[in-house]
């Protein structure tokens, strides 16, 4: 699933964020902001630093949207009235929506840096993690290195082999066989001859039978390879890619303590403009400005502004009567909204690191919870541990979500048991997350295609009249946080050079 | 937050112990398509979701529809539409299901939850409107 989402666009890097000069605000101009996720609290904040007079009406009790974290004592209410009540240990958490900061997300990364938010490596490729198909080598999980060697060295020798059978003699120079030749059996550790075999050398790739000790502990021993068509058969190559697209390789970042620290560092800057609790039902524009009708409490009620920032997901603002040119709002209505899960499970102990030295890192599966992510954070802690039992995108996203929650919890342990014997004696509690059922979002991001991109993603864009979306369905980095906050800087650039080029 | 929850009638409370029975036993598809067959099967595997376990449909800062006793369900080809094709936050599930599949689904919502909609619709009728 990783790769479909990286084909979809996810792969595109965020430029650099320039500076902002949002000059030459006109005194009194006013900015209502729809939304205080990060699109909307980087509007927010932006905007107020510039001159402008803010407001923004939030549908939740608190700030932050997706960016959102799960801990111990919090409680959480999904669609359909199911409320989960978090019982994890103190300083243990689930990030159920964004969980990583690459280091090329400038935008992300600036606000970080500008808030002092206190960031740790997020370890997205564990070579000591599993990787697991149900139907390869009798179910058993394999570690990530050895799969991650054999198939390096297995192809290094077959290609090696090709060279020496004169297969590529047409294609490359003498020169450039003899350097691939080379290049082949430092890529794949392979012997003088190309072979892909037990040795040292290999098991300083793939891990040892016996590792080397000091002084009269045993002598290191070889480990034995896998079977080169088991291998392929087993399709287990397929996790060990992941680590190399652009989103996931190193540095990758969390906030210590959880994602929401974001949010909250963008709450205390902005937390005074925010009405909480205000469900927006109506939005009107006219050339003087903009106007939004709201419920709050059950009392209707009404806000003004000379322009507005919307940044409601596209799954709702759909449902809301927008005034709009024809095109923005066919955009509008054309976004479906994804589909994804995630269970976080408490086990007693942190058995992955004690029995397993795992320490951060992804297993991947071809069981329905996709892979477990451990946490990287508090290594070698003795208390309670919290792992991502299930990351699940797809049509078994659909049927995760369609369980009651504890239900969701009680299969992704029952899953995760196949991997992680432990799982039995050691789990404690759970928490799940369907996002088709998070009340502020109705879906997890906007899930855009090529063709509808074509179609409607520049009308969705524009300042119309006086009313500008932002958010990560208005960019081109799809649910990342990165998406929303670039989203953002655009948006209000072109408000406010709209805004201060109008008469009055 | 406070989720406003429709009143349910007496009937479907009933209703609602059988679908969490069958989802209980429903074991999850393998691979990147829906397996389950029945209309039923494939309710409350996908569409109850959003639309809930009695089709009561839920309320947040937006709303899924209620399918329970709704007369735009009369309409089957409108029906047969939403499910393939989408509409605004609502996902096309024609990439995980077959003509058939659709048909199931189709047939079972608009004859149960309070909707009694005789014409049943088939893979063909599904296959026109779908337009893979």
């Amino acid at each position: 699933m990783y790769q479909a989402m990286t084909s979809l666009g996810f792969a595109a890097e965020s430029s650099q964020p320039g500076v902002l000069k949002l000059d030459g605000v006109k005194k009194g101009a006013t900015v209502l902001v729809l939304g205080a996720g990060l699109a909307g609290m980087t509007s927010a904040y932006e905007l107020r630093k510039a001159g402008y007079k803010v407001k923004i009406l939030e549908f939740n009790g608190k700030a932050g949207g997706r960016c959102w974290t799960l801990r111990g004592g919090d409680s959480y209410t999904e669609l359909g009235g199911a409320t989960q009540q978090c019982k994890f240990a103190d300083g243990n958490y689930i990030n159920p929506g964004p969980w990583r900061v690459p280091y090329h997300h400038h935008h992300v990364m600036s606000y970080i840096n500008e808030f002092n938010i206190a960031i740790e490596p997020f370890i997205q490729v564990n070579y000591n993690a599993l990787v697991h198909n149900t139907k390869a080598f009798n179910g058993k999980p394999q570690r990530y290195r050895e799969v991650q060697a054999d198939y390096q060295g297995y192809t290094a020798e077959l290609l090696g082999k090709v060279l020496n059978q004169h297969g590529l003699d047409e294609t490359l120079t003498h020169e450039d066989r003899e350097k691939l030749f080379e290049s082949l059996r430092h890529w794949g550790a392979l012997t003088d001859k190309a072979d892909y075999k037990k040795s040292y050398e290999v098991s300083l790739r793939r891990g040892f039978a016996i590792p080397p000790g000091g002084g009269l502990s045993p002598k290191p021993e070889p480990s034995e390879l896998l079977d080169r068509s088991a291998l392929l058969q087993s399709e287990l190559w397929k996790y060990i890619v992941n680590g190399q697209d652009i989103e996931f390789q190193s540095s990758i970042f969390q906030p210590v303590g959880g994602m929401d620290n974001i949010a909250k560092a963008f709450e205390k800057r902005v937390g005074d403009l925010i009405e909480y609790h205000a469900k927006v039902t109506q939005i009107n524009q006219s050339d003087k400005g903009v106007t939004v009708n709201y419920e709050q409490q059950g009392v209707a009620k009404t806000a003004q502004a000379d322009w507005c920032v919307c940044t409601i997901p596209l799954s709702i603002l759909s449902q809301i009567p927008v005034q709009a040119s024809s095109g923005m709002q066919a955009a509008i209505r054309s976004l479906p909204y994804a589909a994804s899960v995630k269970v976080g499970l408490e086990f007693k102990r942190r058995f992955w690191e004690q029995d397993e030295a795992i320490y951060g890192g992804v297993s991947y599966t071809n069981l329905p919870i996709t892979n477990i992510s451990y946490p990287s954070t508090k290594f070698c802690d003795k208390g309670k541990g919290v792992l991502l039992g299930a990351y699940v995108w797809g049509a078994n996203a659909f049927e995760f979500t369609s369980l009651a929650p504890e239900e969701r919890v009680k299969k992704a342990v029952e899953y995760g048991k196949q991997i992680h014997p432990q799982y039995a004696e050691e789990f404690d509690n759970g928490i799940a997350v369907g996002w088709h059922r998070v009340p502020w979002t109705q879906g997890c991001y906007g899930l855009w295609t090529e063709e509808k991109r074509a179609e409607h993603y520049e009308n969705l864009c524009q300042v119309d009249g006086r009313l500008v979306l932002a958010g990560e369905h208005a960019s081109n980095l799809p649910a990342w946080q990165e998406g929303a906050i670039s989203s953002a800087h655009d948006a209000i650039k072109r408000l406010h050079h709209k805004a201060v080029s109008t008469a009055a | 937050m406070k989720i406003a929850i429709k009143s349910l009638l007496a009937a479907s409370l009933v209703m609602v112990s059988t679908s969490l029975l069958a989802t209980d036993d429903a074991g999850f598809s393998l691979g990147n398509n829906f397996e389950e067959v029945t209309g039923e099967a494939l309710y409350h595997a996908i569409c109850q979701g959003c639309h809930m376990p009695n089709a009561q449909g839920a309320k947040g800062a937006g709303m899924y529809p209620a399918l329970a006793g709704n007369p735009k369900l009369g309409a089957a080809p409108y029906v047969i539409f939403m499910v393939s094709n989408g509409m605004g936050g609502m996902p096309a599930l024609k990439q995980y299901l077959s003509d058939e599949q659709i048909a199931e689904v189709v047939n079972y919502t608009r004859s149960h939850f309070g909707n009694h909609f005789t014409d049943v619709v088939n893979a063909d009728d599904v296959k026109t409107i779908a337009q893979r």
